[in-house]
């Protein structure tokens, strides 16, 4: 294991898996080394939904493809990974929230996407748990939920039949020019260093244009039948977070498990996994104004996670400009789940030298030039993104 | 609602109890929460006839200037400072809005529960804890005639066949799974507390007539064949006999309960919500009972399992010292090496023997929220990893019955606990703390029973 390998991945989260997962598919020598076991970082908090998104045309892209990829292996999923195509509704609370509703629809047309509009009536119907009066909803048939830390498993072991390795738990300290230092003063050599550390790649990178943005989870007993699709409002649109302040916005998925999955929030600057009360309260209230039963229902757990948030939001794939050795594929904010397949699917084509699916270009770290300064007045973070 | 005291106790058992009483004769204003419709914790609540100590006890409970929150359970930490927090509590009736409970000081008193072992068939149905039949029988379970097997470790096994023959069970077998020698200590132990040793002998009186088999544990509780489709009234298959093992030999018996009890694991949820040190499954106190935490005591089970008796010193020794009555609790705290003793004792006389571990086949289910096998937990690295990739304890117990199984069996520790404590309706998370001024209580302390 100390030899030489076309690729190491620093990071067995469900971007490290894809990533692992793609170099292996294309004969790379890969290994993966993780700090604590696989898919326990972020994606063991992440709420798994694998959706597309449009908040820009590279964002589009980028799930679009990655929805693509996933349907590709929905069938070889095992039963572990709870896939469903659950479909989402962006929900509508008044006219003005329609009209984006028919944009999202035309802009999901152009790149492919079927989608449905629902009027108050045919929402209410697909949603009896909804609260009376809202306008509408667009539903997204493609959508899908799945347990993430199955899936990341479920890619390392397919890249594991492909002669990938796995080095965990062992942590890394250093990686620079073809080398990786573990923190028992050992060395690892590669070719190409692939740093999918997620909200932590800037431990050995602190340049990296990235922060860490908090986010709740809470999960309720088995209520089966209570919600059908994911549930998302297009509201957080209207109310337009500044960059700094805290947000929250309504966001519940039913789990194939029967229980109730309900987000979300964002912060900045929240170092600890401590639960910021007031916060997990607006975000409970705000999905209680959704679904007025929510707050009868019991919950068994609440927890936090970290995103990777840059300033653009738009993850960082491809060479680091100032070492050629390193590949990043992180800043993945709320869409890791989602962009992990499209992502390895990147990393594997730059590391091999063949030309990508999809334009890599948006998503090279360069974008942000050379010298990348992170100290946060330099950053222009944007507003709240989506889970 | 919101709810300020200068001295707040979570349990009311007997170290809680304890520790209320120290601290309100001390005038200060004390609350006491516990998940129980009535005080007494596991020895003394339902109990028809407590003991002289009991009553004693209780009837200064009764007596004392003394908040009583019966039928609340505390769900989370909201606030957390050298000078004070909150907790909110969740009444277990339901409509009842969730209180918050402002504090100066924290006791918590959250005793244990008991540790369940996977083995065939301990999933059926009338197979339960030792302490739980006991407390249903308690509560009006007809027990009368009905063949009971009581198998685990300790002197609750005993205790348990006593009361329950009292209540006309025929217990037709104790099985304890340490051996004679093994226990041979905690009976020396005994010699210095007269008062054990003769309730000891009074349970033993009392259930002289059923065998006592020591190395003897159950290899698995049979059910009745299958009712078959057609028989609507009874679709679960249902207890008919257990399946003993000792020393090689394998013998069935058939029985109505089967009442298993390893011991017991510390209730240190709460503990561990806070932050506080947790060494080898047991929260950490100095002699004062104070915990690694400031503003925060520790009394009981959770410290070390060492009996009613300990229970009640170290609540006493928490409720002084938190009321700042430094010097009596250092002279009461002189007598705590004697019930250490007796609780290392204790612990080694209910050390699990090795073997017990291999009681599970893989089909066995070692989570039951969740119904996880013991086949899925083999080869995973840790508690979190089988959590993460299996389910196990990520129901709505949270890993308090399969996490003690595991640490037996994997040597895994749980993680830090996460809110809620206990499962608990959404809209008891929604509200933020109530912030009034939490210094107005401090200095005059208002006593205001309920
Ligand atoms: C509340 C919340 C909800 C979300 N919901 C969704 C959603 O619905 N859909 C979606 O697509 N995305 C969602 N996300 C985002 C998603 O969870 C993340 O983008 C994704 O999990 C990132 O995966 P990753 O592999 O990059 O990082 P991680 O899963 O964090 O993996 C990083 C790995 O690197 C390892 N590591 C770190 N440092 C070192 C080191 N020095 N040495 C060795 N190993 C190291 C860690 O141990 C870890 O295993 C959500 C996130 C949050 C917080
Ligand atoms: C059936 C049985 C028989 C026993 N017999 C004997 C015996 O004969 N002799 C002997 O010495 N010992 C005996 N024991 C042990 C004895 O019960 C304990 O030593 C003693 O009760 C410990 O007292 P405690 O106050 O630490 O905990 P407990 O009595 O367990 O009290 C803790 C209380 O805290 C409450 N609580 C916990 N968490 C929360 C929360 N988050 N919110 C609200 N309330 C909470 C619990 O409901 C409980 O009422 C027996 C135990 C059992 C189960």
């Amino acid at each position: 294991m100390t030899g030489n390998h076309d690729v190491i991945v620093i990071g067995a989260g469900i971007v490290g898996a894809a990533c692992a997962r793609a170099c292996a598919a294309r004969g790379l020598q890969t290994l993966v080394v993780d700090a604590a076991g696989v898919g326990g970082g972020a994606t063991a908090a992440g709420m798994g939904h694998i959706v597309a998104m449009d908040d820009s045309p590279a964002q589009l892209a980028l799930t679009r493809r990655s929805q693509q990829l996933w349907s590709a292996i929905a069938a070889e999923l095992p039963t572990e990974v709870e896939f469903e195509r659950r479909g989402t509704l962006w929900v509508a609370a008044d006219e003005e929230e329609m009209q984006e509703v028919l944009r999202k629809q035309t802009v999901y047309a152009a790149a492919g996407l079927e989608t449905e509009v629902l009027d108050a009536r045919s929402l209410a119907e697909a949603e009896p748990n909804l609260r009376p009066g809202l306008a509408g909803a667009l539903r997204v048939p493609s959508d899908a939920v799945l347990y993430p830390p199955a899936a990341a498993s479920f890619l390392l072991r397919q890249a594991m039949d492909l002669d990938a390795k796995l080095l965990a738990p062992q942590r890394v300290v250093a990686a620079a020019n073809g080398q990786v230092s573990l923190d028992d003063g050992s060395r690892l050599y590669a070719r190409r260093i692939v740093n999918a550390c997620g909200a932590e790649a800037t431990r050995f990178l602190p340049e990296l244009p990235i922060r860490k943005r908090r986010g709740h989870l809470l999960i309720t007993d088995r209520y089966p039948g209570f919600v059908h699709h994911q549930l998302v409002e297009l509201g957080y649109l209207k109310s337009a977070h500044s960059v700094a302040a805290d947000s929250t916005a309504f966001n519940v998925q039913p789990r194939q498990t029967g229980q109730i999955l309900i987000g979300s929030s964002r912060e900045f600057d929240a170092e600890d996994s401590t639960i910021n009360h007031a916060l997990l309260g607006a975000m409970l209230r705000r999905a209680e104004s959704y679904l007025p039963g929510i707050g009868r229902l019991r919950a068994i757990r609440v927890w936090t996670g970290f995103r990777a948030a840059t300033p653009d939001k738009l993850p960082l794939i491809g060479p680091w400009p100032e070492d050629a050795s390193l590949c990043l594929a992180t800043g993945h904010e709320g869409l890791g789940i989602t962009t992990s397949l499209a992502t390895g699917e990147l990393v594997a084509a730059e590391i091999a030298g063949v030309r990508p699916e999809i334009a890599a270009e948006p998503y090279l770290p360069a974008r942000f030039g050379d010298g990348i300064r992170t100290d946060s007045e330099s950053m222009l973070f944007g507003e709240a993104a989506y889970d | 609602m919101k709810k300020d005291f200068d001295i707040l106790v979570v349990g009311a058992g007997p170290a809680g109890i304890a520790a209320a009483i120290a601290a309100a004769e001390n005038g200060l204003r004390v609350g006491v929460v516990d998940d129980s419709p009535s005080p007494g914790g596991q020895i003394w609540r339902r109990g028809t006839q407590p003991p002289t100590a009991a009553r004693r006890w209780n009837d200064r409970f009764e007596a004392a200037a003394v908040v009583r929150m019966m039928g609340w359970r505390v769900i989370d930490c909201l606030r957390l400072t050298p000078e004070g927090g909150i907790l909110r509590a969740e009444c277990n009736t339901p409509g009842v809005q969730p209180a918050d409970l402002h504090f100066r000081h924290l006791i918590l008193a959250t005793g244990a529960r008991e540790r369940f072992l996977p083995f065939p068939g301990w999933t059926l149905p009338n197979v339960m804890g030792a302490g739980g039949l006991d407390a249903m029988v308690r509560g009006g379970l007809p027990i009368e005639g009905k063949r009971v097997v009581i198998a685990g470790t300790g002197p609750l096994l005993l205790a348990v066949a006593a009361q329950l023959t009292a209540h006309g069970a025929s217990v037709v077998a104790i099985c304890e799974q340490a051996s004679l020698a093994q226990m041979a200590p905690l009976a020396l132990a005994l010699l210095r507390q007269p008062g054990k040793l003769l309730q000891g002998a009074k349970y033993r009186w009392a259930t002289r007539k059923t065998p006592f088999f020591t190395r003897c544990w159950p290899a698995a509780a049979l059910a009745e064949p299958n009712p078959g489709p057609g028989s609507e009234n009874e679709p679960q298959p249902r207890l008919q006999a257990v399946t003993l093992h000792r020393e090689g030999k394998q013998w069935t018996v058939a029985c109505d309960y089967l009442a298993c009890g390893f011991h017991l694991v510390p209730n240190t949820e709460l503990a561990s919500l806070l932050g506080s040190r947790i060494q080898d499954g047991f929260v950490v106190t100095d002699q004062q009972m104070r915990t690694s935490i400031p503003a925060v005591w520790c009394a009981g089970e959770p410290t070390g399992i060492g009996g009613v008796d300990a229970s009640l010193l170290e609540g006493r020794i928490a409720g002084l010292s938190a009321a700042g009555k430094t010097e009596a609790a250092r002279a009461l705290s002189k007598r705590r090496p004697g019930m250490q003793a007796f609780a290392r004792a204790l612990e080694r006389a209910c050390r699990l023997d090795p073997r017990l571990r291999e009681l599970a086949d893989d089909q066995t289910i070692v989570c039951r929220c969740e119904d996880v096998r013991m086949a899925a937990l083999r080869g995973r690295s840790g508690w979190r990893d089988a959590k993460l990739h299996t389910r196990c304890g990520m129901g709505p117990c949270q890993g308090r019955v399969c996490g003690g199984a595991a640490e037996f069996l994997f040597g895994w520790s749980a993680g830090h606990a996460h809110p809620p404590l206990y499962p608990a309706r959404v809209s008891s998370l929604m509200e933020e703390a109530e912030e009034e001024a939490m210094a107005a209580s401090s200095s005059h302390p208002a006593i205001e029973p309920e």
